[in-house]
């Protein structure tokens, strides 16, 4: 009888329902509005590539010319390059990133906690020119004089691992990829690991386990689809990255096996040929590969989802 | 309760500001508006947007010309030189800026008749990075053009060694960098690299971007120029007032004379003087003829419509053009841009004079 509600009266209570109302209405209108914007951003792009749609068809995501001068436009090495240079980053980062929160979480003494989670943050804030400056000063003159001829020399039996040592190319590219997403995978990744409730670690305690089967059979099982999103987070920085990966990744329509050799992004060919593109053909195609990169990274996110749920399922 | 008010007055305030704003836009962008305006100084506020090599001097113009008439506002948004022919299509700027002339597609497109006024001049140098060089290395066109064709591929090739007695050149491998990003810079060093090699223009062509038989590819001056300089025994080419700036070492290029050229200021103003410039004022003057004349130098242009349409902005635009031709021409070396040399500025001024606000000339103040 003597409940809040009761005693608030018919005023504040219609008060409080329209409240609601209105919030539930703004927050569902702030949803739409995303995925409305997304929807003409992807109408806007098919408008716009319509010229090269028509010309090329099919042949665009075939062929691995890119001309503008002679107007023949393939987008496969674009695509190749942003798939593998995402994928390599993933490789690299991944491991990393599940070690460091798994420390920063579960094993670092508390009062490093705080500060070390704190750096973390800090390099997921670096503004990507930063990294790419980085890329060309430090790390590419690095590969090339130290990596690349150790790589060749011990694995150059692999197609991998061949061909002159330039430094700038696709490992670099993956490489400042990897750097770039681990601050990100990593701080999300120690959120929801915090967020795992203490009664499953005292639990598994109690049970006799040790602190790395207290992570393997508590903490990452319940925190998979948290640690699913971090990754996706992860790679989706990778694939729509451009500044840094322009720096370092050669800029050569070319697909070459070997992680040595120059390589082009879709993100870097838009930011590096649309403001002087010329010519409504040129142009469409640019925006074509603006379209691809919205399905492959629909689809790149489709199979990481798939794939980390496997690879992560209790057994 | 309180929280509730003070919400209500943000809300007012930024309805208040908003309002504000709409006024001011109206007063700014009047299109061609009356002979009736206020007999008070008012506010001029110009809009450009292109090219992005010449903007250091663009934007120190700009300030200037504001010292001197604090009425005029220019703004000047670095777009790229597609971009500024876009915008000026468009008529979403007041002028638009670019390295290249407009093709004679883009001409058709534009809405009216649109003039190209030669601005100033700048330069493509080629620099490298070699070790134990004492002089500075000297290369032919032809060259230059079999480097970037991928056909001379050693630095001791005797082509080169042949220009450059007594330096020590190794059997080291040229390792090529071009600018991946569309960029003035590259469609002037391809329309030199077209016009010595037959088989550059056959094989690649001329264009802002292209596809390079071999080498890596470099965002913008800074990109090309940390790769060369973090790279043993490379070649990239940058704008001259970024090399200039940098101390980068640069080239010294054959020209049509059989001189061996350094990019310099003078060198490049010699390179204007060697074109006759044709009614359009829009031309080509890499390879140019003229003993000091450096062979990979170009105009940068604004574009402006032969009928400027607003009664205010019109004549604003056509004196501060005026002023940037004369006055402004002063400041050019101090940021490594060569002045027009005076030919041309009296091609530019008549030119200027024709330009018209309806059926006036728009220079009639002067």
């Amino acid at each position: 009888m003597d409940t809040p509600q009761s005693r608030l009266g018919p005023l504040h209570r219609s008060r409080r329902h329209r409240g609601d109302a209105l919030f539930k209405g703004l927050t569902a209108a702030f949803a739409v509005l995303i995925v409305v914007i997304l929807a003409d951003m992807a109408l806007e792009m098919a408008r716009t590539s319509r010229a090269s749609l028509a010309h090329f068809g099919w042949r665009f995501i075939r062929s691995t010319n890119w001309d503008p001068v002679r107007e023949q436009f393939g987008a496969l090495p674009f695509i190749y390059g942003t798939v593998v240079s995402s994928l390599l980053a993933l490789i690299l980062a991944v491991p990393i990133s599940m070690g460091a929160s798994i420390w920063l979480s579960e094993l670092a003494p508390v009062w490093l906690k705080t500060p070390a989670g704190f750096l973390i943050e800090l390099l997921a804030a670096v503004p990507s020119v930063v990294y790419g400056l980085w890329g060309i000063f430090v790390l590419c003159p690095f590969l090339r004089n130290v990596v690349e001829p150790l790589l060749g020399k011990t694995l150059g039996s692999l197609p991998l691992f061949q061909g002159p040592h330039q430094g700038f190319g696709m490992l670099a590219g993956g490489i400042i990829l990897a750097i770039m997403i681990t601050p990100t995978i990593t701080s999300v990744s120690r959120e929801v690991m915090k967020a795992v409730p203490n009664v499953l670690r005292e639990g598994s305690f109690a049970l006799g386990a040790t602190r790395s089967e207290v992570v393997r059979m508590a903490v990452l099982p319940y925190a998979r689809s948290g640690l699913v999103g971090a990754v996706i987070l992860g790679l989706g920085r990778a694939l729509g990255e451009t500044m840094a990966i322009t720096m370092v990744i050669g800029n050569r329509s070319e697909i070459s096996a070997s992680l040595f050799s120059p390589s082009y992004t879709m993100a870097s060919v838009i930011a590096n040929e649309f403001t002087e593109a010329t010519g409504d053909l040129y142009l469409a195609a640019l925006a074509e590969i603006g379209l691809l990169l919205f399905v492959v990274t629909v689809a790149l996110n489709i199979v990481a989802r798939l794939l980390v749920w496997r690879v992560a399922r209790p057994t | 309760m309180k929280r509730r008010s003070l919400f209500v007055s943000l809300a007012l305030l930024a309805v208040l500001a908003l309002l504000g704003c709409d006024k001011k836009a109206q007063l700014t962008s009047e299109p061609g508006a009356s002979s009736a305006t206020p007999p008070a100084p008012e506010n001029i506020a110009l809009t450009g947007a292109g090219a992005t090599f010449p903007f250091p001097l663009y934007s120190k113009w700009m300030s200037q010309y504001h010292t001197l008439h604090p009425t005029v506002q220019i703004n000047y948004q670095s777009i790229g030189s597609g971009g500024g022919i876009r915008q000026i299509s468009a008529r979403t700027v007041d002028f638009g800026a670019s390295d290249s002339p407009m093709t004679a597609d883009e001409i058709q497109k534009a809405p009216a008749k649109l003039h190209h006024i030669p601005m100033t001049l700048g330069a493509v140098a080629v620099t490298y990075n070699l070790e134990g060089l004492t002089s500075p290395l000297r290369i032919a066109s032809d060259v230059l053009a079999d480097i970037y064709l991928g056909k001379i591929t050693k630095w001791n090739d005797k082509r080169i060694v042949k220009e450059n007695a007594g330096a020590k050149l190794k059997a080291d491998d040229i390792a090529v960098v071009y600018r991946s990003d569309g960029s003035g810079t590259t469609a002037v060093f391809t329309d030199y690299l077209v016009k010595v090699s037959p088989e550059f223009k056959d094989k690649v062509g001329q264009g802002k971007s292209v596809k390079w038989p071999k080498g890596l590819g470099a965002k913008g001056n800074e990109g090309v120029t940390g790769q060369v300089k973090t790279t043993p025994n490379t070649i990239g080419y940058v704008e001259l007032a970024y090399a200039a700036q940098n101390k980068l070492p640069v080239v010294h290029l054959k020209n049509k004379a059989g001189q061996f050229i350094e990019p310099t200021i003078a060198a490049v103003s010699a390179a204007a003087a060697g074109v006759d410039l044709p009614d359009t004022l829009a031309a080509s003057i890499t390879d140019a003829a003229g003993d000091t004349a450096y062979p990979i130098s170009s105009y940068t242009y604004l574009l402006v419509y032969a009928d400027l349409q607003n009664q205010k902005k019109g004549p604003a635009l056509a004196e501060f053009l005026w002023w940037a031709v004369h006055d402004g021409q002063k400041g050019c070396a101090a940021l490594n841009y060569a002045p027009l040399p005076p030919p041309v500025v009296a091609k530019v001024e008549a030119r200027l004079k024709e330009l018209k606000v309806g059926d006036k000339a728009a220079l009639a103040g002067l």
